[in-house]
């Protein structure tokens, strides 16, 4: 199985982010980790999710090292393992839990579940399940960027699987056909539900479909938050330079199974070994302390307080209300005010 | 004056709108420096630029997506189908993510997809079909099918001002037969409401689209043997306007519903369906459907006459349900 072999080793980036950034970057990560912990084995095993849960664990850096450095008036298309896009964005924990639990202050007010949230006024597109379908969406986002000579740019996300539907091959074509100022970043993870890569595509490397297209093809260890930061900073600076979009494949490995009903047990156990020992917080820590960019101690007192964070805002969004029944019927058109 | 042609009124309406609102696009397949291939967006590449009149790839649903796209940025697409039939590559798009974005997460998706419906001109089964109803039961939607140049003009304002998606149905049958005398002045036809026209006493046919013209060719035709039919033209089907309807049967108690779309699922069904339930005590007859056969739509002429509903159709018709 060569796509399960990372494209290179934790090889650290020769410029780092500034120090709060890399700080930031432990606590996104962090804070993913544990909300989708107490999503999927608190929460949802407590009958308190009654819909589906699908996370990112192993995948954190992702979002994270793709979305830390973007300016507020840019766009994410999140797709469904992409926690850390609404965190940085600046989702609150308490409209996220809301969303999970089907409550009106969810940010969808209980018309949708889990990661199809979304919020313009964050420039969060919302997923739909139908994957790829954000890849036109995104290629006419930044097209809207192009015509208006605006300095903006989206990033959007997508597994492996969403790159053997139509959407996704449409939405890169015509987005490096008008070069808009678009990241398209792939989480490959290496299994699309229960099927594994060699059975989505016969190519190697997401990344290779790039060149079909006439947009570079990079691929990463997406399991190396510094080099998913480093590929995506010069690819959103190449995105906002006018000189189009770029495919970045984030090699990854999905440590679950596609949910949380889903056991993986078509995965074989010594996969989940390997990419263990490349956990993505685990490897940054190290990273980090032997470095004395954050201390031991540091550490702990991030997670004590991400873990008190994630408390209230439980508590808090246990204690919202559900929607009223006849919500059902509105918001479907456009209402006056 | 000179009459304005069904086309160019559409033509005139996106024209007018893009002079108006710079937010107003247009992206599909040919419409930059061909102007389309039925000439709707003739002339606009020059006025307006490459940049707010797209050529793109032959990808519907990528044209579809990317009118999503900037309309969540503040834009006002509007995105040919070049054909309708080729609308159903672009389903997913607009049933799962145009559709429901308000519903969901509160964005509104103010598009405009349009494109030439309908047969009658041997386009054969790819370019001859009617696939409103696909969108008619896509909650979210609306759907407007005009049939004359002044509605083919204010529809096409009021699609483009609208804050939901707007799918646009244009009937390439009356592109450059039907014409009218249009005001100078800016106007739009509000979406959700039909139009009388012609009034009658004994026979309501609700209609819409290409078959206006057979409803009234059939008025005429049973006027000089004193059956009196009213013709109402929905011009809207989702939202529709089911006073108008319900009014209309009211006063003359007998009902045929026209149209040009096939009709297992064809809107004739939920109109019938209303009236049974909201005039029911008015009827003095059994509601009566003309609609093409369930069949897809034949290219060679005596096929095609066969298939779309015809004047001697609704003359037929009318007299059962006269003498009923």
């Amino acid at each position: 199985m060569k796509s399960n072999i990372l494209a290179r080793d934790a090889v650290p980036p020769i410029t780092l982010p500034p120090a709060k950034t890399i700080l930031d970057m432990l606590y996104y990560m962090k804070l993913t980790r544990e909300l989708e912990f107490r999503i999927e084995r608190k929460l949802y095993r407590q009958g308190k999710i009654v819909g589906g849960v699908y996370v990112g664990r192993g995948q954190e850096a992702i979002a994270v090292g793709s979305c830390i450095e973007l300016r507020q008036d840019d766009v994410v298309c999140p797709s469904h393992r992409d926690m850390g896009a609404f965190l940085i964005r600046g989702m609150t924990l308490r409209t996220i839990l809301a969303q999970y639990m089907a409550r009106k202050t969810g940010a969808s007010k209980g018309r949708e579940g889990n990661m199809h949230m979304g919020d313009l006024s964050k420039n969060l597109i919302a997923f739909v399940s139908m994957l790829g379908d954000n890849v036109p969406v995104a290629a006419g986002i930044g097209l809207s960027f192009k015509m208006r000579g605006q300095d903006r740019v989206a990033l959007c996300f997508f597994g492996d699987g969403a790159t053997s539907r139509g959407d996704w091959h449409e939405g890169i074509n015509m987005a490096s056909v008008f070069k808009v100022p678009v990241v398209f970043i792939c989480n490959n993870n290496q299994y699309a539900y229960s099927t594994p890569l060699e059975r989505q595509m016969a190519v190697e490397n997401v990344a290779d479909r790039a060149q079909a297209y006439g947009l570079p093809g990079e691929i990463v260890d997406g399991n190396d938050i510094l080099a998913v930061w480093d590929a995506s900073t010069r690819a959103i600076e190449t995105a906002r330079a006018g000189k189009g979009p770029t495919l970045i494949e984030c090699k990854t490995f999905r440590m679950t199974g596609h949910s949380a009903h889903d056991d993986a047990g078509y995965v074989p156990p010594e996969l989940f070994e390997f990419w263990e020992e490349r956990d993505p917080i685990n490897r940054f820590e190290q990273f980090l302390t032997e470095r004395g960019l954050i201390s031991k101690p540091g550490i702990d007192d991030m997670q004590q307080r991400i873990s008190h964070e994630i408390d209230e805002a439980i508590l808090a969004a246990e204690k919202d209300p559900f929607p009223e029944p006849g919500d059902c019927l509105k918001d479907v058109y456009y209402e006056e005010t | 004056m000179a009459l304005t042609t069904y086309v160019e009124a559409i033509r005139q309406g996106i024209w007018e709108e893009m002079e108006k609102d710079e937010r107003v696009f247009v992206l599909g397949e040919d419409v930059g420096i061909y102007g389309g291939a039925f000439k709707v967006t003739a002339g606009m590449l020059e006025r307006f630029g490459e940049w707010r009149i797209i050529d793109t790839p032959i990808s519907e649903s990528g044209i579809v997506g990317a009118a999503i796209g900037a309309a969540l940025m503040g834009m006002r697409p509007v995105a040919e189908m070049q054909f309708a039939d080729f609308i159903s590559c672009a389903f997913d798009q607009i049933t799962n993510f145009a559709a429901k974005c308000r519903y969901r997460w509160g964005a509104g998706v103010p598009i405009v997809v349009r494109g030439p419906s309908g047969g009658g001109v041997h386009g054969g089964p790819f370019h001859s079909q009617n696939p409103e109803m696909y969108f008619v039961h896509t909650p979210g939607l609306k759907v407007v099918c005009p049939a004359t140049a002044y509605d083919a003009k204010g529809l096409i304002k009021a699609a483009i001002r609208d804050p939901d998606p707007v799918i646009y149905f244009e009937h390439k049958f009356l592109y450059r037969r039907v014409k009218e005398d249009l005001p100078a002045d800016d106007f739009v036809v509000p979406i959700g409401k039909a139009a009388i026209r012609r009034l009658g006493t004994d026979i309501t046919v609700v209609t819409y689209g290409a078959m206006l013209y057979i409803a009234l060719d059939a008025a005429k035709e049973l006027e000089k043997e004193g059956i009196d039919l009213e013709v109402l033209d929905l011009r809207s089907l989702l939202p529709f306007d089911k006073e108008a309807v319900i009014e209309s049967v009211k006063k003359t108690n007998k009902v045929i519903l026209l149209h040009e779309d096939t009709q297992i699922g064809g809107f004739a069904g939920e109109l019938a369906a209303i009236i049974s339930e909201e005039a029911f005590e008015y009827l003095d007859g059994p509601i009566r459907r003309i609609t093409a056969p369930d069949t897809p739509v034949p290219y060679s002429p005596p096929l095609e006459e066969f298939f779309l509903p015809k004047v001697s159709d609704v003359v037929r018709v009318a007299h059962e349900l006269y003498a009923y």
